[in-house]
C-alpha cells in the first residue's frame, strides 16, 4: 500500500451556461478504495464523473493520477491512463453484437486480439456470463450493464467509476454485483461508486464524499452513518420522515379491473402479455416488481390505452369496460398515467411546462374552449403543479428539457396527482431521481391512495415497493404472479418471482 | 437471337451502374447515420465537372477524376452545413439538389451540344471474343468493374474492419459513440464526403459513358432512385447489386417497350421505374423486423456534442 492516492482533483470548476455546475471541487480516491459519490441530481456528479473521464474539460482546476498532473484529453486518454466507466444510460449499440460492442471500447488494437476468447474468460472469471455473439437488442439490462463492466475490466482499470450501477437489477443481481466489486477492489482497483440507495453504499463503500450544488459539503464513512444522516447531508435539509402511515381504508369495490388480459407484443423483442388479471380496489397501492423487459411495457401501454386492450370486459376502470378505449377516454372515465420515460413519452422534451400540462391535464380540468387553448387557466394550472410539488424550475415557460430529471419527474406526476383519478398507474416513478425527490414522490402516491385512488405502482425497485405497497404482485415472462400482501411476502421470495421461476398464476384471483 | 440477350445486358448494365455507385455511396453515409439526399445535386454537378473537362481536356481519367472531386466538394457544403452548423439534414438535402441542379445547368450551359469520346469497353483478346460470356463478363467499360469492386470494398470495410465497426457505431447511436470518445463529427464528414464522391462518380458516368452529351437534368431522378435503393437494400451492400440492377432493367425496359410500339400511352411507360420504386419501398417497409435489425438508428438526427 502507498500513500499517494490514486486520484487526487483539487479545485475543479466546470461552469455551463446559467450553472455553476461543479465549484472547487476536491475529491481524493486512495488506490483499492471503494469511494462514494453521493449527492441529488444536479449537484454536479455526472459533470464531476465527466471531467475525470475525459468527456468534458474542467475550467479550472488540477487533475492529479498517481501523483502526477495530468490533463485528460478525451476518453482514450483515460482508458489509457486506467480509468474505466460504466455508464447510467449505458453506451451501447443495440444493433451490434456483445464483442462488436466491447471492441469498440477497446483504443488499442492490440487489445481486441483474440477478444472473444478473453471476453469468455474474464466473464467466467468474475461470474459475469456474457455470450459475445449475441446482439445487444436481445439482451436484458443486468446482461446489458455486464457488457460495460466486461469491457472496462478487458483493460485492468485502476479505477472504475460506477454511475448508478444497480438501479435495474434485482437484489441477488446486486449481491453478485457487489462480490465483483469487492472483489476488483481487493485486487488494487479503485471504485468511485455514484448512487442515491444510500443502504447499498453503507453496505458497500467505505468513504463517501458528499455533493450539493455543485460542492462538496462532507466526507464521511457511509458504514459509521445511517442512511438518515447521508440523506440529510446531501439534501441539506432535515428529511421529512416519510409518512408511511397509511391513513386511509380501502374500499371494497375494485377501482380497476383486468381480466385475463392477453396480448401479443408487436415490437419485436417485446414480451407478450399473459393472461394478466388483477384487481385494485380504491385507496390500494398494488406493486408490480421484476426485472426490465418482462412484460412492464407492454402492461403499462395496455393499461393506458396506447396499446388496445381486445375485448371492452378486459379492462374496467371504476366499472366502465375501457378494454376498447384510447388514452384520452380513460382519461376521461377518471384514469391517469405516468409512463417509465419522462423524456419523451411522460413529457414532450421540447415543450413548456405549460403546454405539457395541457396535453394531459386538458380533459379532466377542462383547459380547452372551443378547441382552442385557455392559456390563463393552463398556465395556472402548470403554476400550481409547481407549486405544490415543489419543481424547481424558472416557471411554467421552460422547456420540460431544461429540467432536471427528479424535477421533470415531480412535475409529471403532479401533473396526474392534481387530476385527483379515481385509478393512477405508475411506472418507475423514482428512476434516475434523487432522495429529495424520491421521497416527495412517494408523499404524493401514498396520500393520493389516502384519499381513495387505487394505484398500480409498477416498479424495479424493490425498496419503493416494500415502502409503499399494500399488495404485491411480480411481473416475469408476460406473466403476473398472485398478488400478496406486502407483509406476507420477503424480499427474498418476490427476487425468485423475479428470476421467473413459475408461481401458479392466481387464478381464485381472477375468478 | 443470341445477339439481342447481349446487347439487352449490355444496356441493362449502363442503365445501372450509376445507380449502384451513387448507392454505395450513400450506404456509407447514411451507416453513418447521415442522411443526405441531396444525391440528385451531386451527381448533376459531378456529371457536368466530368463533361467538361472531358472535352476541354480529350481525356477520360480526367474527366472522371474531376467528376469525384466536384462531388466531395459538393458534399462539403451539405457536411458544412449539418454537420458543423447543425441545420437540418432533410432540408439541407433537398436544397442541395436544387443548388447542383441549378448550378449544373448553368455551367452546362456553354457545353450544350458538343460530344465527347465513349468510356471505352475493354477488350481482352480471346475472353472478349467468346460469344455472349465474352461481351457480359469481359466487354464492359472499366467503371462497371469498379462498380463492383467497390461495393465489396464497401462490405468488407463496413463489416471486416474495425474502422467500419466504429463508423456503424456512430450510425447506430452518436451519444453512446460520443461517450466513448470516437470524433462523431469527423466521421460523418468523411463519410458524407465518400458519398459525395461516388456520386460525382455516378454523375460522371452518365457523362461519359451512359451519354456522350450533356442535357440539362441528364440524370433524371437517379438520384433519388440511388436514394431508395439504400432502402431496399435495408442497408447491406451487396442488396444494393440485387436493387441497382433490378431497377437498371426497369429503366431499360421501359425504353424498350416504346421501342416495340406497345400501345400502351408512353408516360406510363416512362414513369415505370418511378412508380416501381414506390412500391418496392411500400413492400419493404412492410417487413418492420428487417429494416429495424439494420437500419442506423440516429439515421438524420442532428448530433449536437453536450459540453
Amino acid at each position: 500500500m502507498t500513500d499517494t492516492p490514486l486520484l487526487k482533483l483539487t479545485g475543479i470548476v466546470k461552469q455551463f451556461p446559467g450553472c455553476l455546475a461543479n465549484d472547487h471541487v476536491d475529491l481524493t480516491v486512495m488506490p483499492g478504495e471503494i469511494h462514494a459519490l453521493l449527492g441529488e441530481n444536479g449537484a454536479g456528479k455526472s459533470t464531476l464523473v465527466k471531467i475525470i473521464y475525459g468527456v468534458l474539460r474542467p475550467d479550472e482546476g488540477e487533475i492529479l493520477w498517481q501523483g502526477e498532473a495530468v490533463s485528460i484529453a478525451n476518453p482514450n486518454h483515460a482508458r489509457k491512463l486506467g480509468i474505466g466507466m460504466v455508464f447510467q444510460h449505458f453506451s451501447l449499440f443495440e444493433a451490434l453484437t456483445v464483442a462488436e460492442n466491447i471492441a469498440l471500447g477497446l483504443s488499442d488494437p492490440k487489445d481486441r486480439e483474440g477478444l472473444r476468447e478473453r471476453i469468455v474468460e474474464i466473464s467466467t472469471n468474475y461470474g459475469l456470463p456474457l455470450d459475445p455473439d449475441r446482439a445487444v437488442h436481445d439482451l436484458s439490462v443486468g446482461e446489458r450493464q455486464r457488457i460495460e463492466i466486461v469491457r472496462c475490466l478487458l483493460q485492468s482499470p485502476k479505477l472504475l467509476i460506477m454511475d448508478e450501477p444497480t438501479s435495474v437489477l434485482t437484489p441477488q443481481e446486486v449481491e453478485k454485483l457487489f462480490e465483483t466489486l469487492r472483489r476488483l477492489a481487493s485486487e488494487g482497483c479503485s471504485i468511485l461508486y455514484i448512487s442515491h440507495k444510500l443502504e447499498e453504499i453503507r453496505a458497500l463503500c467505505e468513504k463517501a464524499t458528499i455533493m450539493r450544488l455543485g460542492r462538496v459539503v462532507a466526507h464521511c464513512d457511509p458504514r459509521e452513518s445511517t442512511a438518515r444522516q447521508l440523506a440529510e447531508l446531501m439534501i441539506g435539509t432535515e428529511l421529512k420522515p416519510p409518512s408511511a402511515m397509511r391513513a386511509g381504508a380501502i374500499e371494497g369495490t375494485p377501482r380497476l379491473e383486468v381480466n385475463r388480459l392477453t396480448l401479443v407484443s408487436d415490437h419485436q423483442f417485446g414480451t407478450s402479455l399473459r393472461e394478466i388479471s388483477f384487481s385494485v380496489r380504491g385507496g390500494e397501492i398494488l406493486g408490480i416488481g421484476g426485472i426490465a423487459g418482462n412484460g412492464q411495457t407492454e402492461l403499462m401501454d395496455a393499461l393506458s390505452g396506447e396499446v388496445y386492450a381486445g375485448k371492452p370486459q378486459t379492462i374496467l376502470i371504476d366499472g366502465v369496460p375501457a378494454g376498447h378505449m384510447g388514452p384520452s377516454q380513460r382519461r376521461s372515465a377518471g384514469a391517469s398515467f405516468v409512463p417509465e420515460e419522462r423524456n419523451g413519452h411522460g413529457a414532450v422534451s421540447a415543450m413548456t411546462l405549460s403546454e405539457n400540462a395541457f396535453l394531459s391535464g386538458h380533459i379532466r380540468h377542462s383547459l380547452a374552449r372551443l378547441g382552442l387553448i385557455d392559456h390563463g387557466k393552463t398556465t395556472a394550472f402548470a403554476q400550481e403543479v409547481i407549486k405544490v410539488f415543489d419543481v424547481r424550475t424558472v416557471g411554467p415557460k421552460a422547456e420540460a428539457r431544461a429540467l432536471s430529471g427528479g424535477n421533470l419527474q415531480k412535475f409529471v406526476i403532479g401533473r396526474e396527482v392534481l387530476q385527483k383519478p379515481k385509478v393512477l398507474v405508475v411506472s418507475q416513478p423514482t428512476w434516475g431521481v434523487d432522495a429529495g425527490a424520491a421521497a416527495a414522490i412517494h408523499q404524493a402516491i401514498i396520500e393520493l391512495a389516502n384519499e381513495g385512488t387505487a394505484v398500480v405502482l409498477i416498479s424495479q425497485d424493490l425498496d419503493e415497493i416494500f415502502a409503499l405497497c399494500d399488495n404485491i404482485a411480480v411481473i416475469a415472462g408476460g406473466r403476473l404472479s398472485a398478488p400478496k400482501p406486502v407483509s406476507a411476502t420477503s424480499v427474498s421470495e418476490i427476487g425468485i418471482l423475479m428470476g421467473g421461476i413459475s408461481d401458479p398464476v392466481g387464478d381464485s384471483h381472477a375468478a | 437471337m443470341d445477339f439481342q440477350y447481349t446487347s439487352f445486358i449490355l444496356s441493362v448494365v449502363i442503365a445501372s451502374t450509376p445507380l449502384l455507385l451513387a448507392a454505395t455511396g450513400e450506404l456509407v453515409a447514411e451507416r453513418a447515420g447521415v442522411l443526405n439526399l441531396g444525391v440528385e445535386g451531386m451527381m448533376l454537378v459531378g456529371a457536368i465537372a466530368a463533361f467538361a473537362v472531358a472535352v476541354t481536356t480529350g481525356s477520360s481519367t480526367l474527366g472522371i477524376l474531376a467528376g469525384v472531386g466536384a462531388g466531395v466538394l459538393t458534399s462539403l457544403i451539405f457536411a458544412l452545413l449539418t454537420l458543423s452548423f447543425l441545420s437540418n439534414q432533410v432540408a439541407t438535402g433537398l436544397a442541395l439538389t436544387i443548388f447542383g441542379t441549378g448550378l449544373s445547368a448553368l455551367i452546362g450551359k456553354a457545353y450544350v451540344g458538343m460530344v465527347v469520346a465513349r468510356l471505352p469497353q475493354i477488350h481482352i483478346p480471346g475472353l472478349s471474343d467468346i460469344p455472349f460470356f465474352g461481351p457480359v463478363f469481359f466487354g464492359q467499360d472499366v467503371l462497371v468493374y469498379v462498380s463492383f469492386a467497390l461495393v465489396a470494398a464497401v462490405y468488407w470495410f463496413l463489416f471486416r474492419t474495425h474502422a467500419g465497426l466504429v463508423l456503424r457505431a456512430v450510425g447506430n447511436s452518436h451519444d453512446a459513440a460520443h461517450a466513448i470518445g470516437f470524433p462523431v463529427i469527423k466521421i460523418r464528414y468523411l463519410a458524407v464526403m465518400f458519398g459525395g464522391g461516388m456520386s460525382g462518380l455516378a454523375g460522371a458516368y452518365m457523362a461519359i459513358a451512359y451519354n456522350t452529351s450533356w442535357s440539362e437534368g441528364m440524370t433524371a431522378g437517379r438520384g433519388w432512385i440511388a436514394l431508395a435503393l439504400v432502402v431496399f437494400a435495408t442497408w447491406r451492400p451487396f442488396w444494393l447489386v440485387v436493387g441497382a440492377y433490378l431497377f437498371g432493367s426497369i429503366m431499360y425496359l421501359s425504353l424498350y417497350i416504346q421501342g416495340f410500339g406497345v400501345h400502351i400511352p408512353s408516360q406510363f411507360i416512362s414513369a415505370l421505374p418511378y412508380a416501381s420504386t414506390v412500391v418496392v419501398l411500400v413492400a419493404i417497409s412492410r417487413d418492420r423486423k428487417r429494416i429495424r435489425l439494420n437500419a442506423p438508428a440516429s439515421l438524420g438526427k442532428t448530433f449536437h456534442a453536450a459540453g
